[in-house]
């Protein structure tokens, strides 16, 4: 059964890598170590600082990463092992969800000064394309 | 209710003449605090045994801990409950990393399927099942064959306003 073919492309299954959108440790990712129900698993990030726990599916979300082989319920050290073993940290701040939630991130940080130092350097950069493209159809 | 914990309460007879040692009783019970559990362990034991609140005293309570609280695992509860029309007995399985959460998803459980209170409850056997093949109920099994996957189809994300530029993605 679980081997059919399917139109979806990311499943809740043991080595899933998902990112916590709520509670102390939101914003992280972890690994699906063990299925518990049809509503909860028990996530791990050992290298992420999220400690083994029941998390519910509606506050997690899927990513397209996985930890191949991962076995079940492995404990904290072998999630450890084969997370690092795939780099699946690397991996994960290396795509553009990742970065573009680390931009999110950051502008909100910005106070009134920063924020105007970007729109002055966004003008800066809309300017010096929109010249380049003249000249190169002229 | 909130949630439950399990306790162990030890209780016997206030010795008499007649018996200077009683018997001393032993319950695991299931409450959301000690007062409850006290109260839950003068229930069944004078139901049980000729000892009433009146007549008894309690030796202890403690609390009885999980000792793997991080480990998953199949439960199989016994139970007596009261409907409406007569008094049945029954058997449940649950998934849950402790037993305290596995009886506190019954009384949910019993709630949401039957209407059934905590009162009209009567817990007689909560198990850990060792092997799977001896879990008996389909809802559980389909949950431990290998290589177990599903997707979540349908996530409805909270939308930050009523009225949002871009109509939200469920898949």
């Amino acid at each position: 059964m679980s081997t059919q073919e399917s139109n979806f492309q990311r499943f809740v299954e043991v080595g899933r890598v998902v990112l916590l959108k709520a509670g102390p440790h939101s914003g992280h990712i972890a690994v699906i170590a063990e299925i518990i129900d049809h509503n909860r698993a028990i996530v791990d990030g050992p290298t992420t600082g999220v400690p083994r726990q029941s998390f519910p599916y509606r506050h997690l979300t899927l990513t397209p990463l996985k930890v191949k082989a991962l076995p079940r319920n492995a404990g904290s050290g072998t999630v450890k092992k084969y997370v690092e073993k795939e780099e699946i940290v690397a991996k994960w701040d290396s795509s553009s969800w990742a970065k573009k939630r680390a931009a999110v991130e950051k502008r909100r940080t910005l106070n009134d000064f920063e924020r105007f130092q970007v729109m002055i350097h966004k003008k800066g950069r809309r300017d010096r394309v929109r010249k380049l493209l003249k000249s190169s159809k002229a | 209710m909130g949630s439950l914990t399990e306790y162990q309460v030890v209780g016997r007879h206030i010795p008499t003449e007649h018996e200077p040692t009683p018997k001393i009783y032993r319950m695991r019970i299931f409450a959301v605090n000690d007062v409850v559990a006290k109260s839950r362990f003068w229930y069944f034991l004078r139901k049980l045994k000729k000892v009433k609140k009146a007549n008894g005293e309690i030796i202890g309570v403690n609390v009885i801990h999980e000792k793997k609280p991080l480990k998953v695992k199949n439960f199989g509860i016994w139970i007596r409950y009261d409907s409406r029309s007569g008094t049945h007995n029954m058997y449940k399985e649950f998934r849950e990393l402790s037993r305290a959460d596995a009886v506190k998803s019954l009384y949910q459980d019993m709630a949401a399927r039957h209407r059934a209170r905590f009162r009209s409850i009567h817990i007689l056997r909560v198990v850990e099942i060792a092997k799977a093949e001896e879990v008996r109920r389909p809802y559980i099994k389909q949950l431990l064959q290998p290589k177990l996957r599903f997707p979540l189809p349908h996530r409805v994300t909270k939308a930050r306003s009523t009225f949002v530029a871009h109509r939200p993605v469920t898949f």
